[in-house]
């Protein structure tokens, strides 16, 4: 059975976590922020964010006690933001440009090895894959299998990340 | 802590950049520092130059850490190199692994600048 979460309906173990597991999300991408970039994130209290808002989008695998993937998306400028801080180099430097995308693949490898360590039997459990990230708006992502998905949308400097966790059922 | 020699092996390139500039904010003076995006780019660091330090993530392709670690041991030039594992992969069993394969030290993604000065520095001292 598929359960979006985000409508706050748990049908399965996945949703009876949901508030739990969105809460280790958030604090493990805060974390993130706080250590890697230097710039505290605040969650999105309006919450929706239309795809349309973003264009980059970073992605990492999750295998073993938990199957999914975590994805996190912005805009380019965000990631361009995120380069910026954690390069200390202007937003328009050539370097933050060319590393703008490894920036943002770095970050959600973090939250996602910071998420799982949150959560008991994770740690040892889950292995992640190297980050993948897409640049554009005009893809649809197919996963195979039963999934159910939970969203966090945080603000840095600001604008609107999502954190996307989507887990194979 | 003068003329030190690093390697940092990352599949992030902004990643080796940060532990680079944690390293100088530790206060090591840093006389080379080589980059590799995986444990094999490592291993032709090591073969051609001699470090006094290497810090690795785990999670790469091609190679990854702990195989990096592994081969590491029949490298001339790594013998008696100080070896820190940074990574996101924070499991028991990895940093048990990494540490009975020759690693002296183990920091998990994020981290603080500290506590990379907390990590490397005694082991510079040391050796």
């Amino acid at each position: 059975m598929n359960t979006d979460v985000t409508t706050g309906v748990p049908g399965n173990e996945f949703g009876r976590r949901s508030e739990n597991w969105r809460a280790a999300l958030y604090e493990a991408a805060a974390e993130v922020f706080d250590m890697m970039v230097g710039e505290p994130v605040s969650l999105h209290q309006d919450g929706a964010v239309a795809a349309g808002d973003s264009d980059t989008t970073a992605m990492v695998g999750l295998a073993g006690a938990l199957c999914g993937a975590l994805s996190i998306r912005c805009t380019t400028a965000s990631a361009a933001a995120i380069a910026s801080k954690m390069l200390g180099e202007p937003v328009h430097s050539a370097e933050c440009v060319e590393q703008q995308l490894d920036a943002l693949g770095e970050i959600c490898n973090m939250i996602a090895g910071n998420f799982k360590a949150r959560i008991e039997g994770l740690r040892e459990q889950c292995m992640l894959s190297v980050p993948t990230v897409i640049t554009g708006q005009d893809y649809c992502l197919h996963s195979l299998g039963d999934n159910d998905r939970m969203e966090v949308a945080i603000l840095f400097q600001g604008k609107p990340i999502v954190l996307r966790l989507e887990v194979h059922g | 802590m003068a003329n030190v020699r690093a390697l940092i092996v990352d599949d992030s390139s902004v990643m080796r950049k940060i532990v680079e500039r944690c390293l100088r904010q530790a206060g090591i003076e840093l006389s080379s520092v080589f980059e590799a995006s995986n444990g094999a780019e490592g291993l032709a660091v090591i073969g051609n130059n001699q470090v006094d330090l290497i810090l690795s993530d785990i999670n790469m392709p091609v190679m990854d850490g702990l195989e990096f670690v592994k081969n590491l041991q029949a490298a001339a030039n790594a013998k008696g190199v100080p070896i820190v594992m940074i990574t996101t992969e924070g499991g028991e069993s990895q940093v048990t692994q990494a540490l009975s394969l020759g690693a002296k030290g183990y920091i998990r993604k994020p981290f603080t600048p500290d506590q990379v000065k907390q990590h490397v520095v005694p082991l510079l001292r040391v050796d």
